[in-house]
């Protein structure tokens, strides 16, 4: 509903044509700020629409054509996002490029991309851009916005930004007919050709280059900003590298349909200060930013004075008791609403204000996975905070969570206009006017992802639960099945068991098996402490991990996990059969875990195999031996007989009726 | 080599520039003593316009001193200096800072209570026409007036990359961006020489790295010629265009760095031998 209406189309289908529907609409209002010399320089649309036509312009007589591509790389600036519809405007294809890429990846993307031009920021960029001209034959023109440092190079294909504008603007001063064929240049523009290329980071493999069309991010663009009810008076902070699909959704499709205003930090250090500054009302940011905000906030609170901090821990019990319901519009008593708005006034008020959250209509959180205490905790404070699920494959949006129907555990329902579905196999599809076009000179992977009639592949398993919200579960290719079919995803189990804190690390095992069965590791601090607490008495980890005390507190974890896994119609059919209790911490070291702390699966598999089998063979306790090394390289073996416990199973939406019981 | 040609233009010969280049500064015959102590004896060089003029020595040559004379600091009993073409007689240090000589020193000495863009501003107080009663009305003249250095003092925080420590405290700094303020403010007084009195002490690599890549700088965008006393020799033959080489108070050596470093006066000098 609130989609459909918006994505009707209102004529102007590409970025340059928006441009001039801005200039003329919103002449006046800034469109583009940027903290320099420590003043917030600000430009209008009128403004910035001249700017870019006389870049554009100059670029066009350096040479620049439709078809064209062109990097773009560099901090977040208003002149590079400006470049980019320079560009469009001649029917060139922008190519943002990650500016902090390693060379190695830097030259393939600019290789594979064929780019004639690149717009860099600074002398570090020239630099390195120079540095593999060899290996970018197509390379013609360097042009850059930062002239320090740049005086003394040989300018023969090297050349500063404002130059180029002032070819642009001399040539218009000239000839004034110009301007009316530079815009009769892309008035004809068509809403199926390539806006953008944006190279996907990948983990395997190459990367690859999405072509993105104006229709896709423009209509996903209208969409969006439909979706939350975001107009012409919104001001984001654009902080995100710009080569990647969110920054340029955010701070230049959403930016130009919608027509607000795209606040560039003076530099990477003063985020902070120039969000406190601006006080975005759109906010995008990444969990991790989520969670270093209120690690500050609780590391400053440490430190602040006895009545303050009372004064904090009070508010905050009441915002963790209502804040929530009060946002979702549900029903909460006179008195705590009251105690509330003090809390807003003492509390929560300066707090947001810290952050530069103050004016906070709409943020979000994507790219992995949040905690949810600190979901928790800014949406307590009165900040409609958001989780959404996005590919540079759909222009972002795949779904979002509507106001007031925010679950932790789920990215929300599919956004306007997308169309959803769970795949045999337990991958989530999509399809949708944001879905790319193809990858760059790659037909076969362009096949693999996407189908015929517009069905695209994440690379995710997931389900979608009762309430109509979709839950990813795992990645595609990690979920399994048991022998009687029914879906085993390794890491969506091994997380319900890591949510509790006395659990450090869970194998789970079941693909082509009949059961699921675990291994467990106990994280030593938590359980040790509990151990004191408890006066359980253990000289080693090993003696500890068997004890029957502890076997016993992680049986009830499991059973809890399993009464979880049974609400869930999925993944009732994967509960937990048996566990153990490994009799060693999983270590890296010993070629367990990767360096970055991740369980190397078939590793494991193959190095307990006994224990695996007693897993599966009914036994109920296993003597092994295990080769260690230990931190001097000295190898030696632990042994040890090792406990094996059944566990009940629910059947599937059952457990909670059992738990009441 | 394909469309692009990757090499930065040919720098003029270095011997060849040095002759047509103006002398801005000149030591003639300099001596100085405390009591019966030498410390400079008979010395004599220059420093050209736009260059990068290194002092170097063992410990206790003299360098320091040497960098007070020019400073004026200190007076030398023997010899004379020429700045700009004029002998220039006994003065105080303010005075050469009003001609367009600043400094910073061996030991950062800021105000450490005072945030870095106040310090900076302090460094433009010489530039200030409206006199104190100006400034206490504030209101009108003073008001602009300082809002136009403080537009110079913005440009030289963007030019160090400092930013983000605008508004914090200097003393709560650490070392190596200290140094970088305190180059903030010899840069805000716009001079015609900057003293640098072992910019790089107590610096890590990559700190001496960045300290580099400003002096340079500062050099080529603003022209300004910088005479500096550097322990790190690798600091200085990078960077500078001449060096003068003192031992116990007397020059040993003088000339570009690679000349310098072959000088067998300048490795006894620092290797040691019996005198």
């Amino acid at each position: 509903m609130v989609g459909s209406a918006s994505a009707s189309p209102r004529g102007e289908n590409t970025f340059p044509k928006i441009l001039l529907r801005n200039a003329k609409v919103f002449g006046d209002r800034t469109a583009f700020r940027e903290k320099d010399f420590g003043i917030w320089q600000s430009w209008t649309w009128s403004e910035v629409s001249e700017e870019i036509r006389a870049f554009s312009i100059g670029l066009q007589s350096l040479g620049l054509s439709a078809g064209d591509k062109i990097a773009i790389v560099g901090a977040n600036r208003p002149r590079l996002y400006w470049a980019m519809v320079a560009a469009q405007a001649l029917g060139a294809v922008p190519v943002p490029v990650y500016a902090d890429s390693v060379a190695e990846e830097m030259v393939y993307v600019l290789g594979h991309a064929e780019v004639t031009f690149a717009i860099v920021e600074d002398q570090e960029q020239v630099d390195k851009l120079l540095s593999m001209s060899d290996e970018v034959p197509s390379l013609k023109h360097i042009i850059y916005d930062e002239v320090r440092g740049l005086r003394d190079y040989d300018h023969t294909h090297l050349h500063d930004y404002a130059s180029v504008q002032q070819t642009g603007r001399d040539k218009l001063a000239k000839s004034p007919a110009l301007a009316g064929e530079w815009e009769k240049g892309f008035a004809g523009g068509k809403g199926s050709d390539i806006a953008v290329m944006l190279y996907t980071s990948g983990t395997t493999g190459r990367p690859k280059g999405v072509m993105l069309s104006f229709d896709n991010l423009v209509i996903s663009a209208r969409n969006g900003n439909a979706f939350d009810h975001l107009d012409e008076t919104e001001e984001v902070l654009a902080y995100l590298p710009m080569a990647w699909i969110g920054d340029h959704v955010f701070s230049l499709a959403q930016a130009f349909t919608a027509a607000y205003c795209v606040n560039c930090p003076e530099s990477m250090d003063t985020i902070d200060v120039d969000r406190r500054e601006i006080a975005p009302s759109y906010f995008f940011a990444p969990p991790r930013v989520f969670e270093n905000m209120l690690t500050m906030i609780m590391v400053r609170m440490e430190d602040a004075g006895k009545t303050k901090r009372k004064m904090f821990d009070y508010f905050m019990g009441v915002a963790n008791k209502v804040g929530e319901k009060i946002l979702n519009g549900e029903q909460v008593g006179l008195k705590d609403r009251l105690l509330y708005s003090l809390g807003e006034f003492l509390v929560y008020g300066p707090l947001k204000n810290r952050m530069g959250l103050t004016r906070m209509k709409v943020g979000y959180t994507a790219g992995e996975a949040i905690g949810p205490e600190i979901f928790r905790f800014y949406r307590s404070l009165g900040l409609n905070l958001k989780q959404l699920y996005g590919q540079t494959e759909a222009s972002v949006y795949i779904t979002l969570q509507p106001d007031g129907e925010i679950f932790g555990d789920t990215v929300g329902k599919p956004a306007p206009d997308v169309e959803l579905k769970i795949a045999e196999s337990g991958e989530v599809m999509y399809r949708s006017p944001g879905v790319f076009v193809g990858y760059f000179k790659n037909d076969e992977a362009t096949a693999s992802t996407k189908t015929p009639d517009g069905w695209v592949h994440t690379g995710d398993a997931g389900i979608i639960a009762e309430n109509g919200h979709l839950k990813i579960i795992d990645r595609a290719k990690d979920v399994g099945k048991l022998n009687d079919g029914s879906l085993f995803a390794p890491k969506y189990i091994e997380n319900k068991l890591k949510f509790f804190p006395n659990i450090k690390e869970a194998v789970a095992f079941g693909h082509e098996r009949d059961m699921v069965a675990v291994f467990i590791n106990i994280d030593l601090t938590a359980v040790g402490s509990w151990a004191e607490r408890n006066n359980v008495n253990y000289a080693s980890y090993q003696e500890l991990a068997a004890h029957p005390d502890v076997y016993g507190m992680i049986e009830s974890h499991v059973d809890q996990v399993n009464r979880d896994l049974a609400q869930e119609p999925m993944m009732a059919g994967a509960q937990i059969k048996r566990f153990l209790i490994l009799h060693k911490e999983l270590d890296a070291d010993d070629g367990e875990l990767t360096r970055t702390q991740k369980v190397r699966r078939s590793f494991i598999a193959e190095r307990y195999e006994p224990l695996i089998d007693a897993l599966y063979d009914g036994s109920t306790s296993k003597h092994v031996r295990t080769e260690v090394t230990y931190e001097d390289g000295r190898k030696g073996a632990i042994e040890a007989t090792v406990e094996i416990r059944d566990m009940t199973t629910y059947d599937a939406g059952k457990g909670m009726q059992e738990a009441a019981e | 080599m394909n469309a692009i040609v990757k090499e930065k233009a040919v720098a003029p010969e270095p011997a060849a520039e040095t002759a047509k280049r103006e002398v801005l500064l000149k030591v003639d015959n300099v001596s100085l003593s405390f009591g019966g102590v030498k410390a400079i004896t008979d010395i004599s060089f220059d420093i050209q316009k736009g260059e990068i003029r290194a002092i170097i020595g063992p410990n206790g040559a003299g360098k320091t001193s040497m960098l007070n004379v020019i400073n004026g600091f200190y007076h030398p009993q023997e010899g004379t200096i020429t700045w700009q073409g004029k002998v220039r007689r006994k003065m105080k240090p303010y005075e050469a800072a009003s001609n367009g000589i600043a400094r910073t020193f061996q030991n950062v000495a800021l105000f450490k209570g005072m945030t870095t863009l106040d310090n900076i501003m302090s460094g433009r107080s010489l530039k200030m026409h409206r006199n104190f009663f100006w400034q206490l009305l504030w209101h009108g003249p003073a008001a602009n007036e300082e809002i136009e250095h403080r537009k110079k003092v913005e440009e030289i925080i963007d030019f160090l990359e400092i930013q983000a420590i605008r508004k914090t405290p200097v003393g709560k700094l650490p070392y190596g961006l200290q140094k970088r303020v305190e180059l903030g403010r010899a840069l805000a007084m716009e001079p015609d020489l900057l003293l640098l009195d072992e910019p790089m002490a107590g610096m890590n690599l990559e700190e001496k790295e960045d300290m580099s890549r400003f002096i340079v700088d500062v050099n080529q965008e603003f022209g300004t010629t910088i005479a500096l006393i550097e322990h790190d020799m690798g600091v200085v033959m990078d960077l500078s265009d001449r060096v003068v080489v003192l031992d116990y108070g007397k020059k040993i050596a003088d000339g570009p760095p690679e000349e310098v470093q072959a000088n067998q006066d300048v490795i006894d000098a620092y290797l040691g031998v019996s005198h």
